[in-house]
């Protein structure tokens, strides 16, 4: 059994253009399905607009979901009752973009990290105290900081007061949407870095959402690269990346900048000529692609 | 136009200062801090470093555009021949635009909200008296086939809102091009954008030079469009350059400590091996140590780090770095 199974989501929304006017309906996310195993990093590439953010906050339940079914260690996720819910929330947390936006300013450190002890009723005062000084040791925080504030912090640092944050309730999956895009490539290079060596120490289940296709190849052992809502490609991160089947993965892989001077492969460039309704199709064992 | 082999800009000894006050105590922090290079005629130069490290306060020193309470505090821009901090503002504005264009990151904010493209490219042209009325009207349009937008006459008449992301950088390095400058001022132009339309950005810049010769001065932060584009690059840290050098011998063979860590640090290239993170993080620049200023992360660091700052040390023609470890320590 995989630790996720996700099959046919749909997320629909509906906007309306002016308070009198139809809902105009847009089908952000497209009968996506995939599953991940335990202790895998998996990726979910794309660009702006793709549907990888709204695929993540549909599995977690931040936003509800149109249609589909998510059964997380075989369970089914979408319907549960609130407080079955909340209780399944501390084996799926989440690492967001932006340290900035994502730690509340009027918390220590701390305090944010505890949080969730708390809500979920984790151990005496000074049982938690302890368990936030060794998250803080285990993501790399000096253990005298928990009483300083988020705007003391560099942005690298803030970032792993997010991740210790999403580790304090020893979750079996985490999900990170683009954990290192708001922040320089040395340190980028530290929180990847940390992020591999959490998910070997803890067994994590990574659940990666990224437009960077160098990182995504870097710790992603599989990928599913979305377009336009739909999975239009999937399988392990390396022959995807070597030999992409469909049109739009062919072009993104080529449009990557390669650090390698000499590297420089050319262009392909894609049109929207190709069926965007067409189904997944196995072209080699375990990679798939519409076409 | 001057001697082909004279470079179309020329920086020297660049220094840009801010004053801030702080708890009562007045600091002066050198964003940019003794900055020399040049960009010769139809060469794509790359400026890279992280965020603070000065590099678009170089370029915004260069079009002497620096915010208050920034100063430009010494050196020179020889552009043609003349030096763009002796000129006064009236001359000035008839060079920024007009002879060196720019580009910013954000292509949501640099347009006016309530103008149509066509007529925001237009008005650069009056501007400057290149053409005014229907003639730069008709040159707008032109000029947007050229940042290969399609449709140039329909699109010229859309607002800001009714273009994507991408079409709206085009439009910027469409009117940054109106006055047909040699020299483009690029900061971070296709930071904001997706992957491919990054490519397709870059690529007209690439056609752009093959097309004029247009020299640009490309900010970036991303090593991979250096080894798109540029051909040559300048890494900047802590307000210096510290490697500047053709771009693939600077990629192929790092000479300066940080150029190193900074390749190192790229994911992607041996999946899931440890990446070579350089340790701590970039200094305050109002407490710089007496020596190098990237010393205290350094793995290479040995006493002369310490006490002094390092020149340029040339390693190859057109090649140098600031390093102690490539000779120039005191003993």
């Amino acid at each position: 059994m995989s630790l996720v199974d996700v099959a046919g989501l749909v997320k629909i929304f509906e906007r309306r253009q002016a308070p009198w006017g139809r809902p105009r309906r847009i089908c952000a996310v497209d009968r996506v399905s995939f599953a991940i195993e335990e202790a895998e990093t998996f990726g979910l590439v794309g660009e702006s607009g793709s549907g990888k953010t709204t695929t993540v906050r549909c599995l977690l339940r931040l936003i509800e979901p149109t249609a589909g079914s998510f059964l997380f260690r075989g369970e089914q996720v979408f319907g549960l009752p609130a407080p079955r819910m909340r209780a399944l929330r501390r084996d799926m947390q989440m690492i967001f973009q932006d340290p900035d936006s994502s730690l509340n300013p009027r918390m220590t450190a701390g305090a944010i990290v505890e949080e969730g002890l708390v809500i979920h009723a984790q151990g005496s005062p000074a049982e938690r105290r302890a368990r936030v000084r060794e998250l803080f040791e285990l993501v790399g925080l000096d253990a005298g900081m928990p009483g300083r504030y988020p705007h003391e912090f560099s942005g690298g640092q803030r970032q792993r007061i997010g991740i210790a944050r999403a580790l304090a309730l020893g979750p079996a999956l985490l999900v990170a949407d683009e954990p290192v895009s708001a922040l320089d490539v040395s340190i980028q290079a530290q929180v990847i870095n940390l992020l591999m060596d959490l998910q070997q120490r803890l067994g994590l289940t990574l659940l990666l959402v990224a437009h960077d296709l160098r990182l995504v190849r870097h710790i992603c052992s599989r990928i599913a690269v979305m377009y336009r809502g739909r999975i239009v490609e999937t399988g392990r991160a390396d022959a995807v990346f070597r030999a992409p089947v469909h049109p739009y993965t062919r072009a993104l892989v080529s449009a990557m900048p390669d650090p390698d001077p000499g590297g420089r492969q050319p262009r392909i460039r894609y049109d929207d000529a190709f069926d965007p309704g067409a189904d997944l199709r196995e072209h080699a064992p375990g990679h798939w692609a519409a076409v | 136009m001057g001697d082909e082999r004279t470079p179309l800009l020329e920086v020297r000894g660049l220094t840009t200062e801010f004053v801030s006050e702080r708890d009562g105590v007045r600091r002066a922090i050198r964003a940019v801090d003794g900055v020399s290079f040049d960009i010769g005629r139809g060469e794509i130069l790359a400026l890279g470093g992280e965020s603070g490290s000065g590099k678009s306060i170089t370029a915004l020193s260069i079009l002497r555009l620096v915010p208050p309470p920034g100063r430009i505090l010494s050196g020179s821009i020889l552009f043609e021949g003349r030096d763009l901090l002796a000129l006064d503002e009236h001359a000035l504005r008839r060079v920024r635009g007009a002879r060196i264009g720019f580009v910013f990151q954000e292509p949501m904010t640099a347009l006016n909200p309530v103008f149509s493209v066509g007529d925001q490219i237009a008005e650069a042209l009056a501007v400057h008296g290149v053409a005014a009325g229907a003639a730069a009207r008709a040159r707008a349009i032109e000029l947007l086939d050229a940042v290969r937008i399609p449709e140039p006459a329909r699109r010229a008449r859309d607002f800001p809102h009714q273009l994507s992301g991408g079409m709206r950088q085009r439009v910027l390095i469409a009117a940054a091009m109106a006055c047909g400058p040699p020299l483009l001022v690029a900061d971070e132009p296709t930071t904001a954008l997706d992957a491919t339309i990054q490519a397709d950005i870059l690529d007209l810049l690439l056609a752009m030079r093959q097309a004029m010769g247009l020299s640009v001065l490309l900010i970036t932060h991303d090593v991979g469009i250096v080894a798109r584009v540029a051909d040559r690059v300048a890494v900047m840290y802590a307000g210096r350059i510290v490697e500047i050098g053709p771009a693939a011998a600077v990629l192929a063979s790092p000479q300066h400590p940080y150029t190193r860590g900074l390749l190192a640090s790229l994911p992607g290239r041996t999946p899931g091996a440890r990446l070579g993170a350089i340790t701590g993080a970039a200094p305050d620049l109002a407490t710089l140590p007496p020596g190098c200023a990237f010393a205290p992360r350094c793995a290479d660091r040995f006493e002369p780090c310490h006490e002094s700052r390092p020149e340029p040390q040339t390693l190859s023609p057109g090649h140098s770095a600031r390093c102690f470890l490539h000779g120039g320590a005191a003993r």
